[in-house]
């Protein structure tokens, strides 16, 4: 997946997450900044299901934030799958 | 025709935002029979790529325990509405909830759609069941061939705020306005052995009009209804479940009719009433809705 613009998926409910992303120049790598109310607890498992999910969509190249508010793994890997796919043009049936 | 039956209780429909993590990951807590997770009504419209790819994570991570779960797509006119069943229908809910249907050529290019969506997974046709909405006025007009037009189609049910809207009603909450589609929709889905949900109860403050209408909604014949506030939940399971006197009656005219059955008597009296088939049928109804056995009488 190629990513093109600055998006953003989610909300800063409870058991809800934010998740922005930016593409970045070739070469770059992956830059994740995370924020969590369970960051104590769960930062290490929510860092690999992110870039598990980043492997599935071939990204390399990519800035993501994250401020998580309890999320559960299917609500983190939702929003950054619609993060992605609103970043890379290709997500159909949205107005916005 | 032979009745379609299905394994849940039906007497609570909760919808369920479809953007919304807290209660999606909820839902089966709150005690409803069944759960409608919404990509339709419930989602802006800047956000309906994001439901759907919630709903569908969802489905596939969080057990709904003894929930029956739906999920709401959006009409298939619409942008959403084809990449909705794309996502939603190879996940395999309990059922999926079509809004608006109003024609038979409309079911029938949709049912068309899910069943190729279907095939390209290799999965079965009927496996996942069909609840049908009507909610326009048209709708209404065509829902005995609508509900009859696939086996797949196990529920029909009418949605009381768009159905108001079409008929141009200024005040729809008293329900005058919908009496008459209430009571088509009711035959139709008799007539077609299928379950019937009736439409939302909107002012979730007021609990005692809430359960006037689920009582004269279970008068009609509506198998249940759908809820937006699991508040109303507890009310609307309370009026849908028999009451210890009418189990106790339920039981007396069943053990009877079996009784005078063996002596080959078809019609008798309990407690002073005339007792027959159609009584029996109710009684046996009554049973099957308080989870009692024929065997544990």
């Amino acid at each position: 997946m190629k990513l093109k613009i600055k998006a953003q998926a989610g909300s800063f409910e409870s058991s809800d997450v934010l998740i922005m992303v930016e593409p970045l120049a070739d070469g770059s790598g992956r830059r994740v900044e995370l924020e969590s109310i369970v960051m104590q607890q769960f930062g290490d498992d929510l860092l690999a299901q992110i870039n598990k999910d980043l492997d599935v969509f071939e990204i390399s190249d990519v800035r993501i934030i994250v401020n998580d508010k309890g999320a559960l793994p299917p609500t983190i890997s939702a929003r950054l799958e619609t993060a992605l796919k609103r970043s890379a043009g290709i997500q159909s049936g949205t107005l916005n | 025709m032979e009745s379609k039956k299905n394994t849940f209780k039906r007497r609570t429909m909760l919808y369920i935002p479809g953007n919304n993590p807290a209660m999606l990951q909820q839902g089966s807590v709150y005690g409803a029979d069944g759960v409608l997770l919404d990509l339709e009504d419930a989602v802006a419209l800047n956000q309906k790529d994001s439901a759907r790819i919630l709903v569908s994570h969802m489905l596939k991570y969080i057990s709904y325990e003894a929930c029956e779960v739906t999920v709401r797509v959006n009409h298939i006119d619409t942008p959403f509405g084809l990449d909705d069943l794309k996502q939603i229908v190879p996940l395999q809910p309990d059922a999926i909830r079509l809004p608006k249907v109003e024609t038979l050529d409309e079911i029938s290019r949709i049912i068309k759609l899910v069943e190729e969506i279907e095939d390209e997974h290799n999965l079965p046709h009927d496996k996942m069941n069909i609840h049908v909405m009507i909610e326009t006025a048209l709708g209404v007009q065509n829902v005995y061939d609508i509900a009859k037009y696939s086996p797949r189609i196990d529920a029909i049910s009418i949605g009381g705020q768009d159905l108001a809207a079409d008929m141009q009603l200024v005040k729809a909450n008293d329900g005058v306005g919908i009496d008459y589609a209430r009571k088509q929709i009711v035959m139709a889905a008799k007539a077609c052995k299928i379950d019937v949900f009736d439409t939302v109860y909107v002012d979730v403050e007021n609990e005692e009009g809430l359960r006037e209408e689920a009582e004269y909604i279970k008068k009609l014949g509506f198998t249940g209804k759908a809820i937006i506030n699991p508040r109303q939940i507890e009310i609307v399971n309370e009026v849908f479940t028999p009451t210890e006197q009418e189990i106790r009656k339920a039981v007396k005219i069943v053990k009877a009719f079996e009784r005078n059955k063996k002596e080959g008597i078809g019609v008798f009296a309990v407690d002073g009433k005339m007792v027959d088939a159609p009584v029996v049928q109710r009684a046996l109804r009554v049973l099957e809705m308080a989870d009692i056995e024929l065997a544990d009488l």
